[in-house]
């Protein structure tokens, strides 16, 4: 059993992004599911393609800024009001108006972690080993091909059926990928 | 006679192309990847890095004989107690803002051209950001205790004093070199990643694979990539002007002749970005030289960085004038006087040197053909940093040297040690730029194929 190929899915390699454009919305109207888009560069409308709906990240970096703007304040508040009061030039502890720059800096902080943060962890970033990376050219993928990935965890998927699938979308090559 | 490049240059426009003909996503890949891969390293850049290295060697000989004996060794002397020391700081910080403007305002004005420059100008940030980070650090006397400036819980139970500018500078600073810090990374993953791939050494391949963290080029991770990069450079654009907003705040917060006033943060805005601009021209014209990326940092590139400097060098302009301008408006004395020193006092020639720099000289950009000679637009940029420099210089020195009381006046003249702390951190700036266009693609890949896309979806709508 342990020695039996396990595979992680089929993949099919197209030269131009439009083909790939092309090839996801197939895919997908042919009812599969669990499906992947890999591109040189970012292409509009291929994370729909996938299946892929929207992100929580924006939510998280309004979060992010949120938690940095209270703490921001708190922190002064808690210092000049709280710990450590002091008559500065006659003004009230909770001198807000001059708290206001370093929340400010604190809010964009914050929210800027959560932006990078939050879009790593989203994608699962870093990720030491992933079996994509098993498909003979992939590495082509970071320089001009275009590359669409059927996966077998997917209910529709056969090795062989999904092979002629892909190969119907006329590809430059389709290969499987071990996991 | 009309010369043949520049017939070349009139009949294309109006839209010169931001990138060479004939390039597709492999050229593109191949070239920039290139020059940190397999290229031969030039010779120049072996010579220019040790100099960089012997004015770091200057550098660290400077802070530590300052660490052993103490700011005496500057010229600052009370009533100028703030010389050198703040003029870099300054310098330094504007310088690096144009690589936040470009990368991230430039960005939501949706300015394509942007793309070619963004890497190195973004580099041109951290690494202007680290010199500036030197200066607050060591001219603090005892620079072993500069932590009391961070709200840390200490056994003394003091704390910070947050109604003070100089803790606003502290935060808005820190937060500037760290998001920039972040904004750089996000925008290196990809081509982290393309280097990752065409790697033939086994070393680069772990150190790329490792700083790539994994990077597949997935649909999925594209989508929240850009949205992360659209929040980011939404993030960076407040953040990159309360920043030279709060520097401003150093001066116009206090009481000083010169100082006390609100025209400050949108005037010192516009210089910071009058001098980055500046600085990514002094460094963008001599790396499309010697790397040959004359398709990539095309002549309109070129172009249009003239006009924002142009634009921000008018700006400025304006800031001097309505400096003048207000100081009488008060009818107060100490103001008035303040000005007339500028211009008549012991330091008359610097402020006249920065007028020549800053605003007589950069005019001649109205020309168009001064405007697209390479030689012409390169030392109009070196002596658009040296303006920068002496406008600085003229604020800090000639508003304390004399303020209210004629018998508190004095002089600042600077020391061998303040000069080689100022070249030690050009060096610094230097070597960490030389450092980076070996090791990382200067100019960003995935979004130059970003611009082949767009190219070619013109030229199909065009047919």
């Amino acid at each position: 059993m342990s020695q039996q190929k396990k595979i992680y899915g089929v993949m099919a390699e197209f030269e131009e992004a439009g083909e790939l454009l092309v090839a996801a919305h197939k895919a997908r109207e042919a009812g599969f599911t669990r499906l992947d888009a890999y591109s040189p560069l970012p292409i509009e409308g291929l994370s729909e393609a996938v299946g892929f709906e929207s992100t929580r990240l924006p939510l998280i970096v309004l979060i992010g800024g949120i938690v940095g703007a209270i703490g921001g304040f708190a922190l002064q508040y808690y210092i000049h009001v709280i710990e450590y009061p002091q008559n500065i030039g006659g003004r009230p502890f909770n001198s807000w108006p001059s708290f206001v720059p370093i929340t400010f800096e604190t809010t964009v902080l914050c929210a800027a972690l959560a932006a990078v943060l939050g879009m790593l962890a989203l994608n699962g970033l870093p990720s030491p080993y992933h079996p994509v990376f098993n498909a003979p050219r992939f590495k082509l993928a970071s320089r001009h091909r275009f590359f669409l990935c059927i996966k077998a965890r997917d209910p529709k998927f056969d090795l062989e059926e999904t092979k002629e699938f892909l190969l119907g979308l006329e590809p430059h090559e389709v290969c499987e990928i071990e996991d | 006679m009309v010369t043949e490049p520049l017939r070349t240059l009139l009949e294309i426009e109006p839209e010169a192309p931001i990138i060479g003909p004939g390039h597709d996503y492999a050229s593109v890949t191949d070239k920039v990847s290139a020059i940190v891969l397999t290229n031969k390293t030039p010779k120049g850049w072996f010579v220019g890095l040790a100099i960089a290295f012997a004015l770091v060697m200057t550098l660290m000989a400077a802070v530590g004989y300052l660490f052993i004996t103490g700011i005496g060794i500057w010229g600052n002397q009370i009533p100028v107690a703030w010389a050198f020391d703040i003029t870099n700081f300054v310098w330094w910080i504007g310088i690096g803002h144009a690589g936040t403007l470009i990368s991230a305002i430039l960005l939501l004005l949706r300015q394509k051209w942007r793309q070619s420059i963004n890497r190195f100008a973004e580099a041109m940030t951290l690494f202007a950001v680290a010199c500036a980070g030197i200066f607050p650090l060591i001219h603090v006397g005892r620079p072993w205790l500069a932590y009391w400036l961070f709200p840390i819980p200490n056994t003394m139970g003091v704390w910070p004093q947050f109604r003070s500018p100089l803790m606003w500078d502290v935060f808005a600073v820190s937060t500037y070199a760290t998001v920039s810090l972040l904004f750089w990374f996000v925008g290196l993953i990809p081509d982290l990643a393309t280097l990752r791939d065409r790697a033939k050494n086994r070393a680069a391949q772990i150190i790329y694979g490792m700083l790539a963290m994994g990077w597949r080029g997935s649909a999925v991770h594209w989508h929240r990539y850009e949205t992360a990069s659209l929040l980011l450079a939404g993030l960076a654009t407040p953040l990159v002007v309360s920043v030279h907003t709060v520097v401003s705040f150093d001066f116009a917060v206090s009481i000083i002749p010169g100082w006390h006033t609100t025209i400050f943060p949108p005037y010192f805005v516009a210089g910071a970005i009058y001098s980055g601009f500046a600085m990514v021209m002094t460094l963008g014209i001599p790396v499309r030289r010697f790397y040959h990326l004359e398709d990539f940092i095309t002549m309109r590139h070129l172009e249009n960085m003239a006009k924002v400097l142009l634009a921000t060098g008018l700006i400025v302009a304006y800031g001097y004038g309505m400096e003048i301008f207000s100081a009488f408006y008060t009818g107060e004395k100490f103001e008035t006087y303040m000005v007339m020193n500028r211009l008549h006092g012991p330091y008359a020639p610097a402020y006249w040197a920065l007028i020549l720099c800053n605003i007589i000289i950069p005019q001649f950009l109205w020309i168009k053909r001064l405007r697209t000679n390479i030689p012409v637009l390169f030392v109009i940029s070196l002596i658009i940093n040296v303006g920068m420099w002496l406008e600085r210089f003229v604020i800090i020195v000639t508003s304390l040297h004399r303020d209210f009381m004629p018998s508190s006046w004095g002089m600042f003249r600077p020391t061998q040690w303040d000069f080689a702390t100022y070249f030690g951190t050009i060096g610094l700036f230097l070597m960490l730029f030389f450092l980076f266009i070996r090791f990382l693609p200067l100019i960003s890949i995935f979004e130059m194929r970003q611009l082949v896309a767009s190219e070619n979806e013109r030229a199909v709508r065009s047919h």
